[in-house]
C-alpha cells in the first residue's frame, strides 16, 4: 500500500513536471542580395507547469545593417527578456564536453497582424505577432522582411495550427556599435503558456533549397524520456545525440542562471541534432513528455485537425513513412526600413 | 555600354502585342492565374491567336510577384537584368501582394510562351507557366 502510495505520488510528480517544449527555429540569415548566412544554432526548450521556456541565441554574424527572422510559436508569450548568460553553453558542454587540453575560448560567452508584444533586448528588436499567414506575411513585408518564395506556404503551414510568430530583427550596426564580435550571442527567453508543445523544425528550412543543408542543436528537458515524432533516427536529418537522466550538476548549473529558476530538481535531457537536407524538414517535431507516448501527429505537422494540411499535396505517405519510423528565421532579409523606426537596411 | 532592352517579344516566335481592349471589335477572352504559395495557377494556359485575351493575376500569397511573359531572350534579360520597377508594359505585370492585377494581350502567331515570375528565387522555386497560342 505505502509502496502503491508512493508510485501514485511520483507519477503525480513527474506527470505535473513536464520539461519540453518548442525549440525556437532560429539559424538562417538572408541578406538584402539574397545570400543565405547560416548559422549552427543552440535553442534550450523547457515545459514546466503549462508553461513553455525557450531560450535561444541570435548571432551577430558581422557586416551592418538589419537581418530578421521569423518563428512561429505556439502560444502567445507571456514574457520575453534578456536570456541567461550561460544556459546554452552549458547545455553544449553537457553533451559535447571539450577536452581540456583543446578547450578554446568561450566566445564572448499596427499593422496587418495584431501586434502582441515589442521588445527591444541589446541589438535585438522582437515582436510578438498574432495572425494568419497573410496577415504576418504582409506585416513582415510592410516591415522590410524579403521573405523567400516558399514563405507564404511555410507561414500557412504554421499558421493554420498556431497563429502567433515571433519576428526578431538583429541590428548589426547596433550590435557592432555596441561592441559586440563576430559570434556573440544575444540570448533570448521566452516565456509561453501553452499545453501543445512541439518544434518547429520546417521553418529550419524556409529560403533554402532542397539541398541545402540545416544543421541545429536542439535541447530538450523533460521529466521523463519524452516520446518524439518523427523519431530522430539519422535518416531523415535528425539525429539523436543524447538521451539521460539530467544531471544534478547541469540542472543547478541551469537553474542559477538568469530567468532559470523555474528550473526543477530533477528531468531527462535530449539533444536532438539537426543536420540534413532541408527537403527533409517538411514536418515539425512533435513530442509526448507525459509518459503516454503518443506524440501528436498534428504537432507533427502531419495531419491538421482530420484535414490535410495547407501545402501538403500527399499526407498520407507522409504519415506512413513517420508512422514507420515512430518508436519521430528568416529568414528574411531586410530590404526597406522598418515603418517603425527599427533598423534600416543597408 | 548600356544594355538594350530586348522587344517584348522575340521575331523569331513573331507575336505581335499591345492594349486591345475594345479593338477590332473581336470578343475578348479572360483567363484567371492565380499566385498561390508562389506558383502559377493554372500553370498552363492555351489561347486563340489573333484574339484578344484579358488575364486577371490574381496574387494570392503575402509576398509580392510579377508576370512576365515573352520569348527566351524577354526572358533572360529579366533573369540578368538589373531594372528594379517595369513599366507599363502589358507583358510584365508588377503582382503586389494580395493584389490583383490585369492585362489584355493579343497572340497574333502560334507559339509557346513562358510566364515567369522573376523575383530572386522565384523561378527556380517553379513560378513558371506556359501560354500555348493555338491557331
Amino acid at each position: 500500500m505505502r509502496r502503491r502510495l508512493m508510485t501514485a505520488l511520483v507519477t503525480a510528480l513527474t506527470t505535473t513536471v513536464l520539461l519540453v517544449g518548442p525549440a525556437l527555429a532560429c539559424g538562417g540569415l538572408i541578406g538584402p542580395n539574397g545570400a543565405v548566412n547560416l548559422l549552427r544554432t543552440t535553442t534550450f526548450a523547457g515545459y514546466h507547469d503549462g508553461i513553455e521556456h525557450y531560450v535561444t541565441a541570435f548571432q551577430f554574424a558581422g557586416g551592418g545593417g538589419a537581418f530578421g527572422s521569423l518563428t512561429p510559436l505556439p502560444g502567445v508569450p507571456s514574457s520575453v527578456e534578456k536570456g541567461g548568460d550561460w544556459t546554452l553553453q552549458r547545455l553544449v558542454r553537457e553533451t559535447d564536453p571539450i577536452p581540456v587540453d583543446e578547450a578554446l575560448p568561450v566566445a564572448a560567452q499596427r499593422d496587418s497582424a495584431e501586434v502582441l508584444m515589442e521588445v527591444r533586448i541589446d541589438a535585438l528588436d522582437v515582436t510578438v505577432l498574432r495572425g494568419g499567414a497573410a496577415e504576418v506575411g504582409r506585416w513582415a513585408t510592410d516591415n522590410g522582411f524579403r521573405l523567400p518564395p516558399d514563405a507564404p506556404e511555410v507561414l500557412d503551414f504554421y499558421a493554420s495550427r498556431s497563429p502567433i510568430f515571433l519576428a526578431a530583427v538583429f541590428d548589426a550596426d547596433a550590435a557592432a556599435a555596441r561592441g559586440q564580435a563576430v559570434g556573440d550571442g544575444t540570448p533570448v527567453h521566452i516565456t509561453i503558456p501553452t499545453s501543445n508543445p512541439w518544434v518547429p523544425l520546417r521553418i529550419l528550412a524556409l529560403g533554402k533549397t532542397g539541398d541545402e543543408i540545416v544543421e541545429a542543436s536542439v535541447y530538450l528537458l523533460t521529466d521523463q524520456q519524452p516520446a518524439l515524432l518523427p523519431v530522430p533516427d539519422g535518416t531523415n536529418g535528425m539525429r539523436l545525440d543524447h538521451s539521460a537522466p539530467a544531471t544534478g550538476e547541469l540542472l543547478a548549473d541551469l537553474r542559477s542562471d538568469r530567468g532559470m529558476e523555474w528550473v526543477p530538481a530533477t528531468g531527462w535531457l535530449t539533444k536532438v541534432a539537426l543536420d540534413g537536407r532541408a527537403g527533409q524538414f517538411v514536418y515539425d517535431l512533435a513530442i509526448d513528455a507525459s509518459g503516454r507516448g503518443a506524440p501528436s501527429l498534428v504537432d507533427a505537422g502531419l495531419q491538421f485537425g482530420g484535414d490535410q494540411l495547407p501545402g501538403r499535396r500527399a499526407p498520407l505517405p507522409l504519415m506512413l513513412w513517420s508512422m514507420f519510423w515512430l518508436g519521430a528565421i528568416v529568414l528574411v532579409g531586410f530590404a526597406g526600413r522598418r515603418a517603425t523606426g527599427l533598423p534600416t537596411v543597408r | 555600354m548600356a544594355r538594350r532592352r530586348p522587344a517584348p517579344f522575340g521575331l523569331a516566335i513573331g507575336l505581335a502585342v499591345g492594349l486591345v481592349a475594345g479593338c477590332a471589335g473581336q470578343a475578348v477572352r479572360t483567363v484567371e492565374i492565380s499566385a498561390h504559395y508562389s506558383r502559377f495557377v493554372p500553370a498552363e494556359i492555351t489561347v486563340s491567336a489573333g484574339v484578344p485575351v484579358t488575364i486577371s493575376l490574381r496574387n494570392e500569397d503575402p509576398i509580392d510577384h510579377e508576370w512576365i511573359i515573352g520569348d527566351d531572350e524577354v526572358h533572360e534579360f529579366h533573369r540578368t537584368g538589373t531594372e528594379l520597377i517595369h513599366g507599363d508594359r502589358p507583358t510584365e505585370v508588377p503582382l503586389p501582394a494580395l493584389a490583383t492585377r490585369t492585362t489584355t494581350l493579343t497572340f497574333d502567331q502560334p507559339g509557346r510562351l513562358l510566364f515567369i515570375c522573376h523575383l530572386p528565387g522565384h523561378e527556380a522555386y517553379g513560378m513558371v507557366g506556359v501560354l500555348n497560342v493555338v491557331p
